[in-house]
Protein backbone atom coordinates (compact mmCIF):
# COMPACT_ATOMS: atom_id res chain seq x y z
CA UNK A 1 0.00 0.00 0.00
CA UNK A 2 1.55 3.09 -1.45
CA UNK A 3 -0.18 7.06 -0.64
CA UNK A 4 -1.87 6.75 -4.37
CA UNK A 5 -2.99 3.49 -3.89
CA UNK A 6 -5.08 3.78 -0.55
CA UNK A 7 -8.48 3.59 -1.10
CA UNK A 8 -11.75 4.97 1.44
CA UNK A 9 -12.19 1.10 1.67
CA UNK A 10 -8.57 0.42 2.95
CA UNK A 11 -9.51 2.53 5.57
CA UNK A 12 -12.74 1.47 6.52
CA UNK A 13 -11.47 -1.86 6.69
CA UNK A 14 -8.67 -0.58 9.07
CA UNK A 15 -11.76 0.54 11.52
CA UNK A 16 -13.29 -2.68 11.20
CA UNK A 17 -10.04 -4.45 12.57
CA UNK A 18 -9.12 -2.18 15.22
CA UNK A 19 -12.98 -2.71 16.73
CA UNK A 20 -12.35 -6.52 15.91
CA UNK A 21 -9.44 -7.02 17.51
CA UNK A 22 -10.52 -5.05 20.61
CA UNK A 23 -13.24 -7.08 20.73
CA UNK A 24 -11.39 -10.26 20.86
CA UNK A 25 -8.98 -8.64 23.88
CA UNK A 26 -6.38 -8.31 22.01
CA UNK A 27 -5.09 -5.71 23.62
CA UNK A 28 -1.20 -5.70 22.97
CA UNK A 29 -1.93 -6.07 19.09
CA UNK A 30 -4.70 -3.06 19.82
CA UNK A 31 -1.29 -0.97 21.11
CA UNK A 32 1.04 -2.15 17.98
CA UNK A 33 -1.51 -0.08 15.90
CA UNK A 34 -0.35 2.76 17.09
CA UNK A 35 3.20 5.46 16.11
CA UNK A 36 5.67 5.88 18.50
CA UNK A 37 4.33 10.13 19.34
CA UNK A 38 0.46 8.29 19.31
CA UNK A 39 -2.28 10.27 22.06
CA UNK A 40 -5.10 8.65 22.80
CA UNK A 41 -7.33 10.37 24.52
CA UNK A 42 -11.38 11.35 26.32
CA UNK A 43 -11.83 14.48 26.64
CA UNK A 44 -14.48 15.84 29.14
CA UNK A 45 -18.48 15.13 28.20
CA UNK A 46 -19.70 18.06 26.67
CA UNK A 47 -16.31 19.85 26.08
CA UNK A 48 -14.27 17.87 22.88
CA UNK A 49 -12.00 20.68 22.37
CA UNK A 50 -11.10 21.33 26.51
CA UNK A 51 -7.73 22.65 27.24
CA UNK A 52 -6.28 20.04 28.96
CA UNK A 53 -4.39 22.47 31.31
CA UNK A 54 -7.84 24.00 32.36
CA UNK A 55 -10.50 20.81 32.43
CA UNK A 56 -9.63 17.20 33.47
CA UNK A 57 -9.87 14.49 30.38
CA UNK A 58 -10.89 10.93 31.41
CA UNK A 59 -8.26 10.00 29.74
CA UNK A 60 -5.39 11.70 28.47
CA UNK A 61 -2.78 8.78 27.24
CA UNK A 62 0.46 9.44 25.71
CA UNK A 63 2.15 6.05 23.88
CA UNK A 64 3.73 4.58 26.81
CA UNK A 65 0.35 5.44 28.87
CA UNK A 66 -1.45 3.54 26.14
CA UNK A 67 0.71 0.48 26.09
CA UNK A 68 0.47 0.73 29.90
CA UNK A 69 -3.41 0.67 29.51
CA UNK A 70 -3.64 -2.26 27.29
CA UNK A 71 -1.22 -4.70 29.22
CA UNK A 72 -3.09 -3.65 32.36
CA UNK A 73 -6.43 -4.74 31.11
CA UNK A 74 -4.36 -7.96 30.69
CA UNK A 75 -4.33 -9.29 33.62
CA UNK A 76 -5.70 -11.07 36.47
CA UNK A 77 -5.85 -7.84 38.78
CA UNK A 78 -7.31 -5.47 36.60
CA UNK A 79 -10.08 -6.57 38.79
CA UNK A 80 -12.84 -4.43 36.81
CA UNK A 81 -12.14 -6.65 33.58
CA UNK A 82 -11.47 -9.96 35.23
CA UNK A 83 -13.20 -11.99 34.31
CA UNK A 84 -13.51 -9.88 30.65
CA UNK A 85 -16.44 -8.12 30.01
CA UNK A 86 -18.09 -9.05 26.96
CA UNK A 87 -17.98 -6.42 24.25
CA UNK A 88 -19.71 -5.58 20.77
CA UNK A 89 -18.41 -2.40 19.53
CA UNK A 90 -19.91 -1.00 15.82
CA UNK A 91 -18.47 1.97 13.80
CA UNK A 92 -20.36 3.55 11.73
CA UNK A 93 -21.29 7.16 9.74
CA UNK A 94 -17.57 7.30 8.78
CA UNK A 95 -16.26 10.39 6.60
CA UNK A 96 -12.46 9.99 5.13
CA UNK A 97 -10.98 12.96 4.45
CA UNK A 98 -7.46 13.60 3.21
CA UNK A 99 -7.07 10.65 1.84
CA UNK A 100 -4.26 11.82 -0.73
CA UNK A 101 -2.04 13.31 2.40
CA UNK A 102 0.47 11.97 4.60
CA UNK A 103 -2.14 12.17 7.48
CA UNK A 104 -5.37 10.89 7.04
CA UNK A 105 -7.85 12.16 8.97
CA UNK A 106 -11.12 9.82 10.08
CA UNK A 107 -14.05 10.75 12.02
CA UNK A 108 -17.02 8.23 12.70
CA UNK A 109 -19.60 7.60 15.37
CA UNK A 110 -19.47 3.99 17.50
CA UNK A 111 -21.55 2.31 19.67
CA UNK A 112 -20.03 -0.09 22.56
CA UNK A 113 -21.73 -2.02 24.48
CA UNK A 114 -20.31 -3.73 27.16
CA UNK A 115 -21.88 -6.40 29.20
CA UNK A 116 -20.87 -7.95 32.57
CA UNK A 117 -22.57 -9.53 35.69
CA UNK A 118 -25.83 -9.64 33.42
CA UNK A 119 -25.64 -5.94 33.13
CA UNK A 120 -25.35 -4.11 29.32
CA UNK A 121 -23.62 -0.62 29.17
CA UNK A 122 -23.69 1.49 26.26
CA UNK A 123 -21.30 3.46 25.46
CA UNK A 124 -21.96 5.94 21.97
CA UNK A 125 -20.20 8.43 20.66
CA UNK A 126 -17.84 10.20 17.74
CA UNK A 127 -14.29 8.58 17.20
CA UNK A 128 -11.83 11.37 15.07
CA UNK A 129 -8.46 9.75 14.00
CA UNK A 130 -5.11 10.67 12.54
CA UNK A 131 -3.51 8.01 10.13
CA UNK A 132 -0.66 7.64 8.69
CA UNK A 133 1.16 5.32 6.39
CA UNK A 134 3.70 3.09 8.34
CA UNK A 135 5.85 0.26 7.20
CA UNK A 136 2.97 -0.37 4.33
CA UNK A 137 0.06 0.11 6.41
CA UNK A 138 -1.93 2.13 8.65
CA UNK A 139 -0.56 3.32 11.90
CA UNK A 140 -2.74 6.01 14.63
CA UNK A 141 -1.26 9.05 15.03
CA UNK A 142 -4.31 10.32 17.51
CA UNK A 143 -7.21 8.82 18.59
CA UNK A 144 -9.69 10.81 20.21
CA UNK A 145 -13.01 9.26 21.99
CA UNK A 146 -15.76 12.09 22.31
CA UNK A 147 -18.28 10.74 24.25
CA UNK A 148 -22.13 11.62 23.40
CA UNK A 149 -23.69 11.38 26.84
CA UNK A 150 -24.73 13.54 29.69
CA UNK A 151 -22.79 11.89 31.81
CA UNK A 152 -21.14 8.51 32.78
CA UNK A 153 -24.03 6.91 34.89
CA UNK A 154 -25.10 4.59 34.69
CA UNK A 155 -22.04 3.41 33.42
CA UNK A 156 -19.58 4.57 36.13
CA UNK A 157 -16.49 3.83 34.83
CA UNK A 158 -14.35 4.00 31.33
CA UNK A 159 -12.72 0.46 32.25
CA UNK A 160 -12.51 -0.68 28.41
CA UNK A 161 -10.33 0.76 25.65
CA UNK A 162 -13.15 2.90 24.24
CA UNK B 1 -32.79 -5.66 64.11
CA UNK B 2 -32.26 -4.15 67.31
CA UNK B 3 -28.62 -2.98 66.54
CA UNK B 4 -26.99 -1.74 63.74
CA UNK B 5 -23.50 -1.68 64.83
CA UNK B 6 -21.60 -4.08 67.63
CA UNK B 7 -19.22 -1.64 68.93
CA UNK B 8 -16.81 -4.11 71.85
CA UNK B 9 -13.86 -2.19 72.71
CA UNK B 10 -12.77 -4.91 75.17
CA UNK B 11 -13.28 -8.00 72.76
CA UNK B 12 -11.61 -5.62 69.98
CA UNK B 13 -14.53 -6.32 68.19
CA UNK B 14 -16.52 -3.92 65.46
CA UNK B 15 -19.17 -4.98 63.38
CA UNK B 16 -21.82 -3.53 60.86
CA UNK B 17 -24.98 -4.85 60.19
CA UNK B 18 -25.33 -5.49 56.55
CA UNK B 19 -29.11 -4.33 56.52
CA UNK B 20 -27.78 -0.98 56.10
CA UNK B 21 -26.44 -1.23 52.72
CA UNK B 22 -29.64 -2.65 51.66
CA UNK B 23 -32.75 -1.86 53.37
CA UNK B 24 -35.01 0.67 51.69
CA UNK B 25 -36.13 2.03 55.02
CA UNK B 26 -33.02 2.76 56.20
CA UNK B 27 -32.35 5.17 53.47
CA UNK B 28 -35.22 6.88 54.38
CA UNK B 29 -33.88 7.17 57.11
CA UNK B 30 -30.30 8.42 56.00
CA UNK B 31 -32.27 10.84 54.01
CA UNK B 32 -34.24 12.27 57.22
CA UNK B 33 -31.35 11.99 59.85
CA UNK B 34 -28.27 12.43 57.58
CA UNK B 35 -28.61 14.50 54.61
CA UNK B 36 -31.26 17.16 55.60
CA UNK B 37 -29.36 17.76 58.69
CA UNK B 38 -26.04 17.50 57.85
CA UNK B 39 -23.12 19.76 55.91
CA UNK B 40 -23.28 18.85 52.25
CA UNK B 41 -20.63 19.99 49.89
CA UNK B 42 -22.29 21.83 47.00
CA UNK B 43 -19.05 22.98 45.03
CA UNK B 44 -15.99 25.11 44.98
CA UNK B 45 -16.13 29.04 44.62
CA UNK B 46 -13.99 29.02 41.41
CA UNK B 47 -16.30 27.38 40.02
CA UNK B 48 -18.46 30.48 39.95
CA UNK B 49 -15.83 33.14 40.19
CA UNK B 50 -17.67 36.17 38.16
CA UNK B 51 -20.59 37.74 38.83
CA UNK B 52 -23.81 36.15 37.40
CA UNK B 53 -21.90 32.64 36.72
CA UNK B 54 -23.58 29.73 37.66
CA UNK B 55 -23.81 26.14 37.75
CA UNK B 56 -26.50 23.52 38.05
CA UNK B 57 -26.18 21.18 41.27
CA UNK B 58 -27.60 18.23 42.49
CA UNK B 59 -26.94 18.18 46.33
CA UNK B 60 -28.95 16.11 48.69
CA UNK B 61 -30.95 14.97 46.24
CA UNK B 62 -31.84 18.77 45.62
CA UNK B 63 -31.81 20.47 42.14
CA UNK B 64 -29.60 23.98 42.81
CA UNK B 65 -28.76 26.51 41.19
CA UNK B 66 -25.44 27.60 42.61
CA UNK B 67 -25.36 31.01 41.35
CA UNK B 68 -22.88 34.20 42.05
CA UNK B 69 -25.19 36.59 42.31
CA UNK B 70 -24.91 40.27 41.45
CA UNK B 71 -24.83 41.46 44.52
CA UNK B 72 -21.50 39.11 44.90
CA UNK B 73 -22.79 36.80 47.39
CA UNK B 74 -22.80 33.60 46.28
CA UNK B 75 -26.23 31.54 46.51
CA UNK B 76 -27.93 27.97 46.01
CA UNK B 77 -31.24 28.87 44.69
CA UNK B 78 -33.79 25.77 44.57
CA UNK B 79 -34.01 25.20 40.87
CA UNK B 80 -37.71 25.07 40.67
CA UNK B 81 -40.28 27.92 39.24
CA UNK B 82 -42.37 29.26 42.57
CA UNK B 83 -45.28 29.16 40.39
CA UNK B 84 -46.13 25.58 39.10
CA UNK B 85 -42.45 24.48 39.51
CA UNK B 86 -40.99 23.81 36.70
CA UNK B 87 -37.26 23.23 36.37
CA UNK B 88 -36.51 27.49 35.66
CA UNK B 89 -32.72 26.77 34.49
CA UNK B 90 -32.19 23.97 32.13
CA UNK B 91 -28.36 25.21 31.32
CA UNK B 92 -26.00 22.70 33.01
CA UNK B 93 -23.62 26.15 33.53
CA UNK B 94 -23.03 29.54 32.01
CA UNK B 95 -23.50 33.48 33.14
CA UNK B 96 -26.42 35.09 33.00
CA UNK B 97 -28.45 38.27 35.29
CA UNK B 98 -32.13 36.89 34.89
CA UNK B 99 -33.52 33.19 34.58
CA UNK B 100 -36.35 32.82 33.21
CA UNK B 101 -38.78 29.86 33.46
CA UNK B 102 -40.00 28.99 29.92
CA UNK B 103 -43.62 27.77 30.84
CA UNK B 104 -45.31 30.65 31.53
CA UNK B 105 -42.26 33.27 31.24
CA UNK B 106 -41.83 34.47 34.95
CA UNK B 107 -38.20 35.69 35.05
CA UNK B 108 -36.04 35.93 38.30
CA UNK B 109 -32.84 37.69 38.99
CA UNK B 110 -29.74 35.76 39.69
CA UNK B 111 -30.29 36.30 43.68
CA UNK B 112 -33.96 34.73 42.95
CA UNK B 113 -35.82 37.63 42.92
CA UNK B 114 -39.05 37.91 40.48
CA UNK B 115 -38.59 40.41 38.05
CA UNK B 116 -41.12 39.91 35.49
CA UNK B 117 -44.69 38.39 34.68
CA UNK B 118 -46.76 38.38 31.61
CA UNK B 119 -50.39 39.41 33.00
CA UNK B 120 -49.87 40.92 35.71
CA UNK B 121 -53.15 42.66 35.58
CA UNK B 122 -54.44 39.02 36.76
CA UNK B 123 -52.85 39.04 40.00
CA UNK B 124 -53.08 41.37 43.42
CA UNK B 125 -50.95 44.16 43.51
CA UNK B 126 -49.08 42.63 46.84
CA UNK B 127 -48.52 39.55 44.96
CA UNK B 128 -45.24 39.06 45.98
CA UNK B 129 -44.96 41.43 48.96
CA UNK B 130 -43.83 38.44 51.09
CA UNK B 131 -41.00 37.48 48.69
CA UNK B 132 -42.66 33.90 48.57
CA UNK B 133 -42.76 34.11 44.59
CA UNK B 134 -39.15 34.75 44.50
CA UNK B 135 -37.18 31.58 43.96
CA UNK B 136 -36.32 30.48 46.95
CA UNK B 137 -32.54 30.31 48.06
CA UNK B 138 -31.27 27.75 50.46
CA UNK B 139 -30.81 29.68 53.86
CA UNK B 140 -27.34 28.12 54.82
CA UNK B 141 -24.90 28.10 52.68
CA UNK B 142 -21.01 28.47 54.04
CA UNK B 143 -17.48 28.47 53.01
CA UNK B 144 -14.31 27.39 54.33
CA UNK B 145 -11.42 28.27 52.09
CA UNK B 146 -13.10 27.49 48.94
CA UNK B 147 -15.19 24.49 50.05
CA UNK B 148 -18.99 25.46 49.81
CA UNK B 149 -21.52 23.77 51.91
CA UNK B 150 -25.13 23.64 52.00
CA UNK B 151 -27.17 22.60 54.94
CA UNK B 152 -30.85 22.09 54.55
CA UNK B 153 -31.55 22.13 58.54
CA UNK B 154 -31.99 26.03 59.49
CA UNK B 155 -31.08 25.31 62.80
CA UNK B 156 -27.55 23.35 61.91
CA UNK B 157 -24.28 24.45 64.07
CA UNK B 158 -21.56 26.37 61.50
CA UNK B 159 -19.90 24.71 59.09
CA UNK B 160 -17.16 25.93 60.94
CA UNK B 161 -17.84 24.17 64.37
CA UNK B 162 -18.69 21.05 62.07
CA UNK B 163 -15.95 20.99 60.53
CA UNK B 164 -13.90 20.77 63.18
CA UNK B 165 -10.77 19.48 63.94
CA UNK B 166 -10.99 18.52 60.26
CA UNK B 167 -10.08 21.71 59.21
CA UNK B 168 -6.39 21.38 60.11
CA UNK B 169 -6.43 18.70 57.39
CA UNK B 170 -8.18 21.01 54.96
CA UNK B 171 -5.67 23.56 55.57
CA UNK B 172 -3.00 21.45 54.91
CA UNK B 173 -4.13 20.48 51.63
CA UNK B 174 -5.25 24.25 50.59
CA UNK B 175 -1.61 25.55 52.44
CA UNK B 176 0.25 24.14 49.16
CA UNK B 177 -0.69 26.56 47.21
CA UNK B 178 0.02 30.47 47.82
CA UNK B 179 -3.04 31.64 46.05
CA UNK B 180 -5.44 29.23 47.11
CA UNK B 181 -6.55 26.00 44.87
CA UNK B 182 -8.96 26.08 42.16
CA UNK B 183 -11.40 23.95 40.84
CA UNK B 184 -10.72 22.45 37.66
CA UNK B 185 -13.09 22.51 34.58
CA UNK B 186 -14.66 18.54 33.77
CA UNK B 187 -16.08 17.88 36.58
CA UNK B 188 -16.62 13.78 36.47
CA UNK B 189 -20.31 12.51 37.12
CA UNK B 190 -20.32 9.07 37.26
CA UNK B 191 -21.78 6.37 39.60
CA UNK B 192 -21.52 3.28 40.95
CA UNK B 193 -24.27 0.48 41.43
CA UNK B 194 -23.10 0.09 45.03
CA UNK B 195 -24.37 1.34 48.68
CA UNK B 196 -23.10 5.26 48.94
CA UNK B 197 -21.58 4.60 51.86
CA UNK B 198 -19.18 1.70 50.81
CA UNK B 199 -17.79 5.11 48.88
CA UNK B 200 -17.35 7.09 51.81
CA UNK B 201 -15.33 4.09 53.16
CA UNK B 202 -13.30 3.16 50.06
CA UNK B 203 -12.15 6.62 50.20
CA UNK B 204 -10.21 6.52 53.26
CA UNK B 205 -9.40 2.63 53.45
CA UNK B 206 -5.37 2.21 52.83
CA UNK B 207 -5.64 -1.80 53.79
CA UNK B 208 -7.18 -2.39 50.45
CA UNK B 209 -4.30 -0.25 48.35
CA UNK B 210 -2.14 -3.21 47.67
CA UNK B 211 -4.37 -6.26 46.87
CA UNK B 212 -6.88 -4.09 45.13
CA UNK B 213 -4.53 -1.85 42.96
CA UNK B 214 -1.75 -4.30 42.42
CA UNK B 215 -1.65 -3.43 38.57
CA UNK B 216 -1.01 0.42 38.92
CA UNK B 217 1.65 -0.43 41.93
CA UNK B 218 3.63 -2.86 39.42
CA UNK B 219 3.46 0.16 37.01
CA UNK B 220 5.10 2.25 39.70
CA UNK B 221 7.72 0.02 39.82
CA UNK B 222 8.32 -0.55 36.32
CA UNK B 223 8.41 3.29 35.74
CA UNK B 224 11.29 3.39 38.77
CA UNK B 225 13.61 0.72 39.03
CA UNK B 226 14.74 2.54 42.33
CA UNK B 227 11.69 2.16 43.80
CA UNK B 228 12.00 -1.54 45.60
CA UNK B 229 9.27 -1.86 47.94
CA UNK B 230 6.18 0.19 47.84
CA UNK B 231 5.56 1.41 51.45
CA UNK B 232 2.05 2.98 52.28
CA UNK B 233 3.62 4.39 56.17
CA UNK B 234 1.38 6.21 57.99
CA UNK B 235 -1.64 6.93 60.89
CA UNK B 236 -5.64 6.68 60.57
CA UNK B 237 -7.28 9.51 62.51
CA UNK B 238 -10.38 10.11 63.71
CA UNK B 239 -11.91 13.46 63.73
CA UNK B 240 -14.85 15.24 65.23
CA UNK B 241 -18.55 14.79 64.35
CA UNK B 242 -17.72 11.88 62.21
CA UNK B 243 -14.99 13.02 60.25
CA UNK B 244 -11.55 10.65 59.79
CA UNK B 245 -8.34 11.02 58.10
CA UNK B 246 -5.30 8.61 57.14
CA UNK B 247 -1.92 10.52 56.74
CA UNK B 248 0.85 8.71 55.18
CA UNK B 249 3.86 8.13 52.38
CA UNK B 250 3.73 6.79 49.57
CA UNK B 251 5.73 5.76 46.59
CA UNK B 252 3.54 7.70 43.96
CA UNK B 253 4.62 11.97 43.04
CA UNK B 254 3.23 14.86 44.28
CA UNK B 255 2.80 17.76 42.82
CA UNK B 256 3.64 19.65 45.38
CA UNK B 257 6.70 18.83 45.77
CA UNK B 258 7.64 15.13 45.71
CA UNK B 259 8.91 14.23 42.00
CA UNK B 260 8.70 11.08 40.19
CA UNK B 261 9.69 9.41 37.14
CA UNK B 262 7.15 9.73 34.84
CA UNK B 263 7.38 13.71 34.69
CA UNK B 264 10.49 15.58 32.67
CA UNK B 265 13.81 15.76 34.92
CA UNK B 266 13.72 19.52 34.57
CA UNK B 267 10.89 19.23 37.56
CA UNK B 268 13.41 18.23 39.90
CA UNK B 269 14.52 21.66 40.47
CA UNK B 270 11.46 23.15 40.37
CA UNK B 271 10.17 20.45 43.32
CA UNK B 272 12.74 21.60 45.34
CA UNK B 273 12.12 25.22 44.93
CA UNK B 274 8.70 24.69 45.85
CA UNK B 275 9.84 23.10 49.05
CA UNK B 276 11.93 25.81 49.91
CA UNK B 277 9.43 28.49 49.82
CA UNK B 278 6.52 26.15 51.72
CA UNK B 279 9.79 25.94 54.62
CA UNK B 280 9.90 29.56 54.10
CA UNK B 281 6.38 30.27 54.68
CA UNK B 282 5.41 27.40 57.48
CA UNK B 283 8.34 26.27 58.68
CA UNK B 284 10.36 23.06 57.91
CA UNK B 285 7.98 20.33 59.94
CA UNK B 286 4.48 21.36 58.08
CA UNK B 287 6.71 22.17 54.81
CA UNK B 288 7.40 18.60 54.95
CA UNK B 289 4.09 17.46 55.66
CA UNK B 290 2.26 19.37 53.47
CA UNK B 291 4.77 18.11 50.45
CA UNK B 292 5.51 14.34 51.47
CA UNK B 293 2.65 13.14 53.14
CA UNK B 294 -0.45 11.98 51.51
CA UNK B 295 -4.11 12.69 52.85
CA UNK B 296 -7.73 11.10 52.28
CA UNK B 297 -10.36 13.09 54.02
CA UNK B 298 -13.95 12.08 54.69
CA UNK B 299 -15.97 14.50 55.50
CA UNK B 300 -18.98 12.85 56.96
CA UNK B 301 -21.20 11.94 55.46
CA UNK B 302 -20.27 12.02 51.92
CA UNK B 303 -17.79 14.14 50.61
CA UNK B 304 -14.08 13.23 50.03
CA UNK B 305 -10.95 14.98 50.14
CA UNK B 306 -7.87 13.15 48.72
CA UNK B 307 -4.68 14.90 48.59
CA UNK B 308 -2.76 12.12 46.78
CA UNK B 309 -1.13 12.20 43.72
CA UNK B 310 -2.99 15.25 42.95
CA UNK B 311 -6.06 16.49 45.00
CA UNK B 312 -9.62 15.37 44.53
CA UNK B 313 -12.83 15.85 46.07
CA UNK B 314 -15.70 13.72 45.90
CA UNK B 315 -19.19 13.85 46.86
CA UNK B 316 -21.77 11.35 46.10
CA UNK B 317 -25.81 10.74 47.18
CA UNK B 318 -27.79 7.66 47.16
CA UNK B 319 -30.77 7.37 44.78
CA UNK B 320 -31.33 4.08 45.71
CA UNK B 321 -29.96 1.68 48.76
CA UNK B 322 -27.67 -0.05 45.67
CA UNK B 323 -26.93 2.93 43.55
CA UNK B 324 -24.94 6.40 44.32
CA UNK B 325 -24.26 9.17 42.01
CA UNK B 326 -20.97 10.62 42.46
CA UNK B 327 -19.66 13.79 41.30
CA UNK B 328 -15.27 14.12 41.19
CA UNK B 329 -13.66 17.06 40.90
CA UNK B 330 -9.70 17.69 40.20
CA UNK B 331 -8.30 20.81 42.65
CA UNK B 332 -5.35 22.41 41.64
CA UNK B 333 -3.57 25.61 42.97
CA UNK B 334 -4.83 28.86 41.39
CA UNK B 335 -2.29 30.22 38.62
CA UNK B 336 -0.34 27.24 38.33
CA UNK B 337 2.32 26.98 35.64
CA UNK B 338 0.89 25.32 32.59
CA UNK B 339 3.66 22.58 32.48
CA UNK B 340 2.99 21.45 35.69
CA UNK B 341 -0.55 21.56 35.65
CA UNK B 342 -0.07 18.69 32.82
CA UNK B 343 2.20 17.02 34.96
CA UNK B 344 -0.55 16.91 37.50
CA UNK B 345 -3.35 16.26 35.42
CA UNK B 346 -1.42 13.08 34.33
CA UNK B 347 -0.88 11.92 37.55
CA UNK B 348 -4.08 12.16 38.56
CA UNK B 349 -5.34 10.53 35.67
CA UNK B 350 -2.90 7.40 36.07
CA UNK B 351 -4.73 6.79 39.26
CA UNK B 352 -8.04 8.62 39.50
CA UNK B 353 -11.19 8.90 38.07
CA UNK B 354 -13.43 6.54 35.79
CA UNK B 355 -10.79 6.72 33.46
CA UNK B 356 -7.73 5.71 35.46
CA UNK B 357 -5.58 2.47 36.36
CA UNK B 358 -7.53 2.36 39.98
CA UNK B 359 -10.81 4.28 40.41
CA UNK B 360 -12.60 1.61 38.06
CA UNK B 361 -11.34 -1.31 40.34
CA UNK B 362 -12.58 0.58 42.96
CA UNK B 363 -15.56 0.77 41.79
CA UNK B 364 -15.68 -2.88 41.22
CA UNK B 365 -14.63 -3.98 44.42
CA UNK B 366 -17.99 -1.95 45.80
CA UNK B 367 -20.54 -3.66 43.42
CA UNK B 368 -19.26 -6.54 44.35
CA UNK B 369 -19.65 -6.01 48.05
CA UNK B 370 -23.05 -4.87 46.96
CA UNK B 371 -24.30 -7.63 44.87
CA UNK B 372 -23.44 -10.01 47.57
CA UNK B 373 -25.13 -8.66 50.11
CA UNK B 374 -27.90 -10.62 48.56
CA UNK B 375 -26.79 -12.60 51.04
CA UNK B 376 -27.80 -10.74 53.58
CA UNK B 377 -30.89 -12.56 55.53
CA UNK B 378 -27.84 -15.39 56.48
CA UNK B 379 -24.33 -13.66 56.51
CA UNK B 380 -25.06 -10.29 58.51
CA UNK B 381 -22.29 -8.50 59.63
CA UNK B 382 -19.13 -6.74 57.64
CA UNK B 383 -15.87 -6.50 59.97
CA UNK B 384 -14.07 -2.84 60.63
CA UNK B 385 -12.33 -4.38 63.10
CA UNK B 386 -8.58 -3.42 62.14
CA UNK B 387 -6.45 -1.46 64.49
CA UNK B 388 -8.51 -2.36 67.80
CA UNK B 389 -5.94 -4.62 68.79
CA UNK B 390 -3.69 -1.47 69.26
CA UNK B 391 -5.27 1.04 70.81
CA UNK B 392 -7.49 3.98 68.77
CA UNK B 393 -4.94 6.63 69.54
CA UNK B 394 -2.11 4.17 67.51
CA UNK B 395 -4.21 3.52 64.41
CA UNK B 396 -2.00 2.68 61.49
CA UNK B 397 -3.06 4.52 58.00
CA UNK B 398 -3.37 0.62 57.21
CA UNK B 399 -6.36 0.63 60.56
CA UNK B 400 -9.71 1.65 60.04
CA UNK B 401 -10.21 3.64 62.89
CA UNK B 402 -11.11 6.44 60.48
CA UNK B 403 -13.60 4.07 59.37
CA UNK B 404 -15.26 3.29 63.30
CA UNK B 405 -15.40 6.94 63.65
CA UNK B 406 -17.80 7.30 60.55
CA UNK B 407 -19.96 4.32 61.94
CA UNK B 408 -20.00 5.72 65.13
CA UNK B 409 -21.48 8.83 64.55
CA UNK B 410 -23.62 6.94 62.08
CA UNK B 411 -24.80 5.15 64.78
CA UNK B 412 -25.80 7.75 67.14
CA UNK B 413 -27.71 9.58 64.17
CA UNK B 414 -30.29 6.48 63.36
CA UNK B 415 -29.83 4.71 66.11
CA UNK B 416 -31.35 7.93 68.42
CA UNK B 417 -34.02 8.32 65.37
CA UNK B 418 -35.44 4.38 66.18
CA UNK B 419 -34.95 4.99 69.57
CA UNK B 420 -37.33 7.93 69.15
CA UNK B 421 -39.60 6.33 67.16
CA UNK B 422 -39.97 3.05 69.64
CA UNK B 423 -40.83 5.31 72.33
CA UNK B 424 -43.59 6.78 70.59
CA UNK B 425 -45.00 3.32 69.87
S1 LIG C 1 -44.13 27.23 36.02
FE1 LIG C 1 -42.64 28.74 35.77
S2 LIG C 1 -43.77 30.39 34.94
FE2 LIG C 1 -45.26 28.91 35.29
FE1 LIG D 1 -8.89 2.23 45.92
Amino acid sequence: MTVTTVTRQDVVDFLYREAKILDEWQLNEWAALFTDDATYTVPPLGDPNADATKSLYYVHDNRARLQERAERLLKKEAHVEYPHSTTTRNVHNIIVSNLDSDVITVECNFTTHRTKREVVDTFIGRNEYEIVLENNGFAIKSKKVILNLDSLRPHGKISLIL
Amino acid sequence: MDQIIRDNTEKHEFLVHRSVFSDKEILARERAEIFNKCWLFIGHETEIPELGDYKRKKVGGRNLLFVHSQDGEIRALYNTCPHRGALVCRENEGNSRVFRCFYHAWSFKNDGELVGMPGKDGFPEDFNDEGTKNMKAVNRIENYRGFMFVNFDENAISLDEYLGNAKEYIDLVVDQSENGLEALGGVQEYSVRANWKLLAENSVDLYHGMPTHKTYFDIKQAQDPNLKRVKLEGKGIELDNGHGVIEYVAPWGRPVAQWTPIWDEKFKADMEEMKVKLADRFGEERADRIANYNRNIVIFPNLVINDIMAVTARTFYPTSPGYMEVSGYSLAPKGENEKHRLARNNNFLEFLGPGGFATPDDNEALELCQEAYNNNQEVEWNDISKGMVRGEGNALATDEVQMRNFWRQYNTRIQESLEKEAALK
